[in-house]
């Protein structure tokens, strides 16, 4: 009995914890609905009525299709160039037992403990004067700070690869490319989709790098996000209906990949 | 492969030149510069010291460090009672656990500067409303003193982190065998004993991890700071990474902001190397 009455306090207080968890997202959106007025007057309610007068506004004034392909478009290739790279490194270090290749999977290793903001100033002023403080240069940074997780993550799933597919490649004429590309990375597939999500959140997320690089036409989300949020301080309604504008993609994707995302998340925090 | 294969070292050919161009060569740079007056482009004269003994009478910086360990220490205690609590809670098989999980982890998957511009609505128009419905003076003018700036950080950080958290907890919990909570029923164990001698030595590893995770993370947050209370009011609660942002790009003091840099490097390296050291201990006692 008592087990029974204790097991509905607890979904009780699962579903009072869940609803705080939603609440900001809740005020968010209702209040986006609402005129500068009601959110003066009533922060808390429904608004008087659903009108997408603020989001029609935030919507051309965020420029948002152009932030979204900027977005779209340097997360994207700076994550396949980030798994195809990893994934090729991951190999060669696996398949290569000498104390050379220990010392370089190490190097990658130990990269991880360098915070950005301890390389940040040099690496503006490098590729400042390399005339590379633009999108490519943007995405090669990626590269350099994304690798090392991703190289760590490869090395440790190619130990469910055997060396008997490399060799029975090799002797069927295929070079060392050939036997990577299509015997060993169609089986790292599991990790290849874990590398892609942790990097997706962290690059599409990403404010600090971009501001330091892009120009304001070529700016992603959240480096738009900040521009749009300084013009419009005093007028939360605009404000909030750009905030929702910028979350939804995000929610989208994560409810169409939540079960891999939460794998994918837990595999790279507890390796 | 071998090391004179050129095939071993094509492989390996683009990511060394990312770490290397990204990473290695910047933290070269930028600590043999932070020795000079180095304004982002050239250095014409080498100043030794002077820098890293400015910095220590620095109370912008000093105060920033101060901020960001009182804030860190209690973020990581809070993260981490609220993570494991999740966690145990979304492991209970409820009906709804894996919409729970699912609405725990939602914040995590957006940016922190996007929500802390929602959180900024919330502590300064939903937090004075209610206040003023339910007479609560201490809800009212948040973010405008140091201490609400503190909190509403630290509110800020748990609520975007704990599902993150809470996802390394649950994997350690579901190694936790269920015929050892089963013989424990049996032999009269209520839940507070199975917990306190079953569950909580049984993910104790999960402890070091998380530990250190939300160390480390909670000392190079920046988006949160700059969109929830951009250091305001009058700097206070600035923590380390913008302090360092300022310097460099506000005030254009590259090699002072670059010494500072190295500063927060050593400081950041040496929590992940005390991890390190700890899971080797761990691994050699078990």
């Amino acid at each position: 009995m008592e087990s029974k009455r204790n097991s509905y306090i607890i979904g009780a207080l699962g579903i009072l914890l869940g609803l705080i968890w939603l609440s900001p997202f809740y005020l968010m959106i209702v209040n986006a609905f609402k005129t500068k007025k009601e959110i003066f007057t009533d922060v808390l309610g429904t608004p008087e009525a659903w009108s997408f007068d603020n989001f029609v506004e935030a919507f051309i004034d965020l420029n948002f299709v152009n932030s979204l392909w900027n977005s779209v478009l340097i997360t994207g290739v700076s994550v396949i160039i980030i798994v195809l790279f990893s994934s090729m490194a991951g190999y060669a270090l696996s398949r290569n037992k000498s104390k050379v290749s220990g010392a370089i999977l190490l190097l990658f290793v130990s990269a991880m403990l360098i915070p950005f903001q301890s390389v940040m100033i040099p690496l503006v002023s490098i590729f400042g004067q390399a005339d590379m403080l633009n999108q490519a240069g943007l995405i090669f940074m990626y590269l350099g700070f994304g690798s090392s997780l991703s190289i760590f993550l490869y090395h440790g799933a190619m130990t469910g690869v055997p060396v008997s597919l490399d060799e029975a490649a090799l002797i069927d004429g295929a070079n060392k490319f050939q036997t990577f590309w299509h015997i060993v990375f169609p089986l790292l597939k599991p990790i290849s989709v874990t590398v892609a999500i942790l990097n997706i959140i962290w690059i599409w997320n990403d404010y600090l790098l971009p501001s330091l690089i892009l120009s304001e036409n070529s700016a992603t989300i959240p480096l738009k996000m900040f521009y749009f949020f300084g013009q419009y301080t005093k007028q939360w309604h605009l404000a909030l209906a750009g905030l929702t504008i910028a979350i939804i993609p995000v929610i989208i994707a994560y409810f169409f990949a939540q079960k891999q995302i939460i794998e994918g998340v837990s595999e790279g925090a507890v390796k | 492969m071998r090391n004179r294969d050129v095939s071993f070292w094509l492989f390996l050919t683009p990511v060394l030149l990312g770490l290397g161009l990204v990473v290695i060569v910047p933290l070269i740079y930028g600590t043999y510069y932070s020795f000079t007056d180095w304004n982002g482009i050239k250095a014409t004269e080498f100043v030794g010291f002077e820098h890293y003994i400015r910095l220590f009478q620095d109370t912008a910086f000093l105060n920033a460090i101060w901020f960001t360990v009182k804030f860190s220490f209690v973020t990581v205690i809070a993260l981490n009672v609220l993570g494991l609590g999740l966690a145990i809670l979304v492991t209970r098989k409820l009906k709804t656990s894996n919409l729970l999980r699912t609405v725990f982890f939602m914040p995590n998957m957006i940016g922190g500067l996007i929500l802390g511009f929602i959180w900024q609505f919330i502590f300064i128009n939903v937090f004075s409303d209610i206040g003023e419905a339910l007479g609560i003076e201490a809800l009212q003018g948040w973010l405008s003193t140091t201490g609400t700036g503190f909190w509403g950080l630290v509110i800020l950080t748990c609520w975007q982190m704990a599902g993150y958290i809470m996802i390394i907890y649950i994997a350690y919990l579901q190694n936790i065998p269920s015929e050892l909570i089963e013989a424990a029923k049996i032999d009269g164990a209520n839940s507070f004993q199975r917990f306190k001698s079953i569950t909580f030595p049984l993910v104790a590893p999960a402890f070091t991890v998380s530990l250190f995770l939300t160390l480390s993370n909670s000392f190079k947050i920046y988006d949160q700071n700059l969109s929830l209370t951009n250091g305001g009011p009058y700097e206070s609660t600035q923590m380390v990474a913008m302090e360092i942002v300022k310097t460099a790009f506000s005030a254009n003091e590259m090699a002072y902001g670059q010494a500072k840099a190295v500063v927060f490097f050593i400081i950041v390296a040496a929590i992940a190397l005390t991890q390190v050291y700890y899971n080797k201990k761990r691994e050699v006692d078990l």
